[in-house]
């Protein structure tokens, strides 16, 4: 802990480490993820990288002041690339008993707590299962504590603007922004026009909010005097010129899927139902009505990808979306995509499960469910995405293998991707390559077969409403080449060959390995939202001179072609997945490797710290 | 129907038929109802290449293999889903949905009701056998009490649901019944189709297998004129070759019987059928049989502004003076400029 002295010498903004882990925590109604929000943003136009981390509860209003009703919002930012969201935050802002009892554990040794000690009455300690107030019986030694009456303190510097108690309360989240923004020396000023934008109709509540903004930055200018609070400058990240803007993974997802759409020169149509933490994208898409995208709610599951089979029939991009225990409700009408062999891109954001499991908390234990979840033999590609930025990738990626190949794909991302935020590089979408559908649309040379296939093993595509080409199609086993029905034994396993050999045939691109040597001692072999703590772990124990390499797969289903020669070539190979084990599975099925599990499943992403010693452990 | 879609075409019955051999039991119903259907179409005059049947799992869904027309043998209970998806893609097509009575009120009620107080412009064929028949006789939602079936072998215990009322609660704007046979069913078909909105028509079909004639009561020829009454626009409700009809008991507001002595309905106070009378339409969908005869036809018939056309409506609304300029969208919101120098607001 620095002295007062100090502080009082060098005034200047000291530099910290290159990057910086805070944490926002309070109760549900406490705007914590709005003020992480702005936050992030505040430090995108700082010139720092980052990675956020949304995690709130399930409940929409919990009872106030409990350990259960604590949202969080965590940011780490800083001057290098930054891939997680942070091990362990430097600062904690508790606005509670029960914030800080929830996440005070996670904080660092010697990192700083701000807390609002207005509200650690009694009342509040008993509902956070206090015993003793922690901020007055040295529970908290380990860490440098500051105390701060945030309530009063705002109430004061609104009070001019004649709010009511409760209205007033509610700028706390701004005051503690403010605060925030002068400890990390940010300019207020985007902040200040966002909150007249937001408040246009109430300027009065807008000049408030602002007050209690300034008077949190002014509060830390003169309390600099006393006590562990500093200002921190942290240094724009070095990256690579161009445009930038905060992307969440359910924007990339929602924006990949137009752009797919448009390199295929398709309307969209997207059928969803409500469901934690897919609805995102099903908000977001609604807003798009300009770029031909029809977005309907329908009354469940079944009948929102039902509804998405019926218009890729008609000549639309089918799009569903859902998370968990939707998707195992959409299986039977998946299997239906793959008998009638129709395009159609679902997006499994995934979630704790089993059953409901944890609805806001993040899992990748769907797998299985998606390579192998449906009845008979039911091929279907699999896609993952890494980030936020990658999945609007993955999603042009999706569409353009399910219009090229007549398949449903399945897009994985988790609630860690949906909700997170990352800066992202605006693409440039000329350098996009298009895949236009070619509908059939009239009788081919040899005739029309509704099952004639091509090179690729796809069948035609023809939309109702052209003439000469009116047939059938239905779930009954189809007979090769007419598509009318057929249950003679021959053509069953004639027909389930095919299926199998048009999926297995899905051109996907090599796997690279992303970091480190081809071949080697040890790969650590990911997929999805885990790529950001594998690949810092690797690369720190690759500074410390381990021979170990990266290997993240996009491509789930079918896997890359050159990835069994790959894998072979490193004398061990370890899968972190947050499941107990399913592409670890995977893969020794499709290569007999002696792939080694590490798992989480605490509906929390990996640290750097738990790769880095399953790394460890692996090189021992 | 779809006015904007209404391609005249002259065809026959033989322009409707498939080649595709047609595999329900001999003597079952649902012939009949084909045949109807299939020399409904020429009449209607629209083009084979705009019609699409779509069907969920069933007896009564193999039906789209059978019509030269587009169709989709879908999964069981949830045709209403594909055909919502299929027609907010591409609003000209004209629709028709077959289900029974598992799969449309039993695994897919739901769709059901949404299709219908959606108002999506289709007509939904349901035909009602009183069992399951594709899975070998088990009672159904609108077996009678009592029904032995391979599941109920004490008979069943649970009340039946009704379809022309269950439809009418879901908001239907257009209700009719027909049955297999009956030489009136294109008439319905042709209202059904002529009405813009969620057409609902319940046929009553004989399950020749697994309940048998279980509509005789009604549906036989022998004393027909008794047993059933044509509800036709503007027309006095009477059957029984004119000698009785329906006429509404105001103090109890329920419907009764009447004799109508020398043709003087208007003495009996037998009421004149108006298609748009809603409250007159839940009392007719829910006459009891046998008390009262069976109520066939148009039953209600006032359209509503349908979903698909508001849909559109509001799109294009939505998309008024925008641009879809999806380099602009990835720009939108907060950005920040990377220089080489450093970022820059």
């Amino acid at each position: 802990m620095a002295t007062a002295v100090e502080d009082q010498a060098d005034k200047r903004p000291r530099p910290l480490s290159d990057a910086v882990v805070v944490r926002f925590a309070g109760d549900s109604g406490d705007g914590m993820q709005l003020t992480g929000g702005q936050f992030t943003l505040s430090s995108a136009l700082a010139g720092n990288d980052f990675a956020t981390f949304p995690d709130f509860p399930a409940e929409i209003r919990a009872p106030q002041g409990t350990l259960f009703g604590v949202s969080a919002f965590q940011i780490n930012f800083g001057s290098s690339a930054i891939e997680t969201a942070g091990d362990a935050p430097d600062v904690l802002v508790a606005m509670n008993p029960a914030a800080l009892k929830t996440n005070v554990p996670q904080l660092k040794q010697g990192g700083l707590i701000i807390a609002d000690e207005g509200e650690f009455n009694d009342r509040n300690l008993v509902k956070a299962k206090y015993a003793a107030n922690p901020l007055e019986d040295g529970s908290l030694a380990k860490w440098q504590l500051l105390k701060l009456n945030i309530s009063q303190l705002t109430m004061d510097a609104v009070k001019p603007f004649g709010l009511g108690n409760k209205e007033a309360l509610r700028c706390k989240n701004m005051w503690t922004l403010g605060l925030a923004l002068w400890m990390f020396d940010r300019d207020r000023q985007p902040l200040i026009d966002w909150l007249n934008g937001k408040f246009a109709k109430d300027p009065n509540l807008a000049a408030a909010n602002v007050a209690a903004l300034n008077a949190g930055h002014a509060y830390g200018e003169t309390a600099e005097l006393a006590g562990p609070l500093k200002q921190h400058h942290v240094d724009p990240a070095p990256v690579a010129p161009g445009l930038y803007r905060t992307l969440t993974g359910a924007e990339g997802i929602a924006l990949g899927l137009v752009a797919g759409a448009q390199l295929a020169k398709l309307p969209m149509f997207f059928g969803g139902y409500p469901i934690t933490p897919a609805s995102a994208i099903l908000h977001h898409l609604s807003r798009l009505k300009e770029y031909d995208v029809t977005t309907f709610q329908a009354e469940d599951e079944i009948a929102a990808i039902c509804s998405a089979i019926g218009a890729s029939y008609g000549g639309s991009l089918g799009v569903t979306s859902s998370s968990g225990p939707g998707i195992a409700l959409k299986g039977e009408a998946m299997g239906l995509a793959i008998m009638t062999e129709l395009p159609l891109v679902i997006v499994n954001s995934q979630r704790g499960g089993p059953s409901t499991g944890l609805p806001t908390k993040t899992e990748q234990s769907d797998l299985y469910q998606a390579v192998y979840g449906r009845n008979g033999d039911a091929p279907m590609p699999v896609i993952s995405a890494r980030s936020p930025g990658d999945a609007f990738e993955c999603a042009i990626e999706a569409v353009r293998i399910a219009v090229q190949y007549m398949t449903p794909v399945m897009l994985l991302t988790d609630g860690y991707i949906a909700n997170a935020a990352e800066p992202w590089a605006v693409p440039d979408l000329t350098t996009y390559e298009a895949f236009p559908v070619e509908f059939l649309t009239e009788v081919p040379e040899g005739g029309f077969k509704p099952y004639g296939r091509d090179e690729k093993l796809k069948r035609p595509w023809v939309r109702p409403g052209t003439p000469d080409l009116l047939h059938r199609i239905g779930g009954i086993e189809k007979e090769l080449g007419t598509g009318h029905i057929n249950y003679a034994p021959d053509n069953h396993q004639a027909m389930t060959d095919i299926r199998k050999a048009k999926i297995d045939g899905v051109k996907v691109p090599d796997q690279v390995v992303e970091l480190g040597a081809e071949g080697g001692k040890l790969a650590v072999v990911g997929w999805g939202s885990t790529f950001g703590p594998i690949h810092q772990a690797v690369r720190r124990k690759r500074a410390e001179g381990g021979d170990v390499s990266h290997i993240h797969i996009r491509h789930i289903w079918p896997l890359p072609a050159n990835l069994g020669e790959l894998l072979k070539s490193y004398d061990k190979v370890i899968v972190p997945e947050m499941n107990t084990g399913q592409l670890k599975t995977v893969l020794r099925d499709q290569y007999l490797v002696d792939a080694k599990p590490v798992n989480k499943v605490s509906g929390q992403p990996f640290t750097i710290a738990e790769i880095e010693a399953a790394i460890e452990g692996a090189l021992a | 129907m779809n006015e904007m879609t209404t391609i005249a075409r002259t065809t026959t019955l033989k322009d409707w038929e498939t080649d595709q051999e047609v595999r329900w039991c001999p003597g079952c119903g649902d012939y009949a109802i084909l045949k109807a259907v299939q020399r409904t179409m020429p009449e209607i005059g629209t083009a084979p290449e705009n019609t699409v049947f779509i069907s969920g799992i069933g007896c009564s869904s193999r039906f789209p293999y059978y019509m030269e027309t587009y169709g989709f043998h879908t999964i069981h209970g949830r045709a209403p889903a594909f055909a919502t998806g299929l027609k907010l893609a591409n609003p000209n097509l004209d629709i028709w949905i077959v289900t029974g009575d598992g799969d449309g009120l039993s695994i897919g009620g739901n769709h059901t009701m949404h299709l219908i107080r959606r108002n999506l412009d289709c007509q939904i064929m349901l035909f009602n056998n009183e069992i399951y028949g594709l899975t070998k006789g088990q009672y159904s939602p609108t077996s009678r009490v009592g029904t032995t079936s391979p599941s109920t072998p004490y008979g069943s215990v649970d009340r039946p649901a009704q379809p022309a009322a269950f439809a009418l609660g879901a908001g239907a704007r257009f209700v009719a019944r027909g049955f297999d046979v009956s030489k009136e069913l294109p008439t319905v078909l042709k209202a059904a189709h002529a009405h813009k909105g969620a057409a609902f028509i319940e046929i009553f079909q004989n399950c020749i297998v697994y309940n048998k004639d279980v509509f005789e009561d009604f549906a036989a020829p022998k004393g027909a004129e008794d047993r059933q009454l044509w509800l036709k626009q503007g027309e006095p409700m009477l059957y029984a070759k004119g000698t009785k009809g329906i006429a509404l008991d105001a103090e109890a507001l329920h419907l009764k019987t009447v004799d109508v002595v020398d043709g003087d309905w208007q003495a009996a106070g037998v009421i004149v059928h108006d298609v748009t009378n809603r409250s007159v339409a839940h009392m007719l969908v829910e006459m009891p049989f046998g008390e009262f005869p069976m109520a066939l036809g148009v039953l209600y018939d006032d359209p509503r502004p349908t979903f698909e056309a508001d849909v559109v409506r509001q799109n294009q609304a939505a998309a008024e003076g925008k641009t879809a300029d999806l380099q602009g969208l990835l720009k939108k919101g907060q950005t920040w400029t990377v220089a080489d120098g450093g970022p820059e607001l």
